[in-house]
């Protein structure tokens, strides 16, 4: 291919003729989002029968590895998806904060099943009634359990949001409590 | 079926039985408040009683049935030895809901007294941690008193400390087993 300097499209065309076979092309944010969205490690805060069905859901019959999420962390350092799974009572409540808090961003929260999601049937002196009382939610998984295809579904659901960019709650809220800030510091100044 | 309990207990506590019923061979016997404590004694100590066992504490809230006195503290007994069961029940008044521990008789009541303070806001005398067992420090009210809002709810903003039981001494030796590399 004839290079010739005086044509203003000339290093275009180099760009587009440069790939070899086997190349691709992207931008570093979308590459990001695409590794992030097939590499969740879920935190599991399983609190009732919901997280039994977590566990058949990362075991061999139903697999989570096949989408990316199968290493399971008991320490939220190591985690960026928690997976809330089961009752959450109004005296776990600020150990779930906690635990949420401790998890380094980005994260994510997939609220599995109604009680969890709602209370459920605990509409009761004792029960929070959904966890987002507390925490971001991110996506909600209906059941009492959830079938273990309604948390694959809810984990696709997830890495959809992730790979499309959209802003977790955590970087809403963050975001919203740095504007709360910069307003503070105008009014001081 | 069971007579031989109904009338040791008579013989022993005479006026203090108020009332004794036997439904198709479950056993209540209803005594008066202040002998509580030493009739539980004796269900234990008497070799042809010989309640080992008592299986569960609770309560009951006559409110709606206008019971006077309102409240009741039940008592569920078994005998490893004879296979037999009683309920002992004694009525607790609203004004002055207090029923000496039976701690020092069986262990094993100490957190059913603490469930029964906790959901029914009746007091143990002698109980050696008269605090809440299931709902947290900042809950406020009996939550299976009929009176109570079904789902009235008390936010917790910092977790309960919930080892509070353990001795210091205690605690310190579980710490020093711990040999997690966060727990260094």
């Amino acid at each position: 291919m004839g290079l010739n300097a005086s044509d203003p499209d000339a290093g275009r065309t180099e760009v587009a003729a440069a790939p070899a076979e086997g190349v691709f092309t992207t931008t570093l944010d979308k590459m990001v989002r695409w590794a992030r969205a097939g590499s969740l490690w879920p935190l599991p805060f399983g609190t009732a029968c919901c997280a039994i069905e977590f566990m058949s859901v990362v075991s061999s019959h139903y697999d989570l590895a096949r989408f990316g999420a199968e290493v399971v962390r008991f320490s939220p350092r190591q985690s960026d998806m928690m997976i809330v799974a089961g009752t959450v009572v109004d005296k776990q409540a600020p150990i779930l904060k906690l635990i949420y808090e401790q998890m380094c961003a980005p994260k994510w929260v997939i609220s599995m099943g109604v009680c969890a999601s709602s209370g459920g049937f605990y509409r009761a002196y004792h029960v929070m009634q959904g966890i987002d009382e507390v925490v971001p939610v991110d996506v909600y998984v209906p059941g009492c359990p959830p079938t273990p295809e309604g948390l694959i579904y809810a984990i696709l659901k997830l890495q959809e949001k992730i790979e499309r960019g959209d802003p977790s709650h955590w970087q809403v809220e963050a975001e919203r409590r740095a504007a709360d800030d910069r307003s503070q510091q105008l009014v001081g100044s | 079926m069971a007579e031989f309990v109904s009338e040791n207990l008579r013989r022993n506590f005479g006026d203090a039985i108020e009332r004794v019923s036997d439904d198709r061979g479950d056993l209540t016997v209803w005594v008066t408040r202040s002998r509580v404590h030493d009739l539980l004694a004796h269900c234990k100590r008497d070799p042809e009683l010989d309640f080992c066992f008592c299986m569960d504490v609770t309560a009951v809230d006559y409110l709606s049935l206008g019971g006077v006195p309102r409240f009741a503290v039940v008592y569920h007994l078994y005998s490893l030895k004879t296979g037999k069961r009683v309920r002992v029940k004694a009525g607790v008044p609203e004004d002055d809901p207090v029923v000496d521990t039976a701690v020092d008789v069986w262990r094993s009541t100490d957190w059913f007294e603490r469930e029964v303070y906790d959901m029914f806001g009746i007091r143990f005398e002698g109980h050696p941690n008269m605090k809440r067992i299931l709902c947290h420090r900042d809950f406020q009210g009996h939550p299976l008193r009929k009176d109570y809002p079904a789902d009235l709810r008390w936010k917790l903003l910092r977790p309960d400390d919930l080892l509070d039981e353990i001795s210091g001494e205690e605690m310190q030796r579980i710490r020093s087993r711990v040999s997690h590399p966060i727990s260094e």
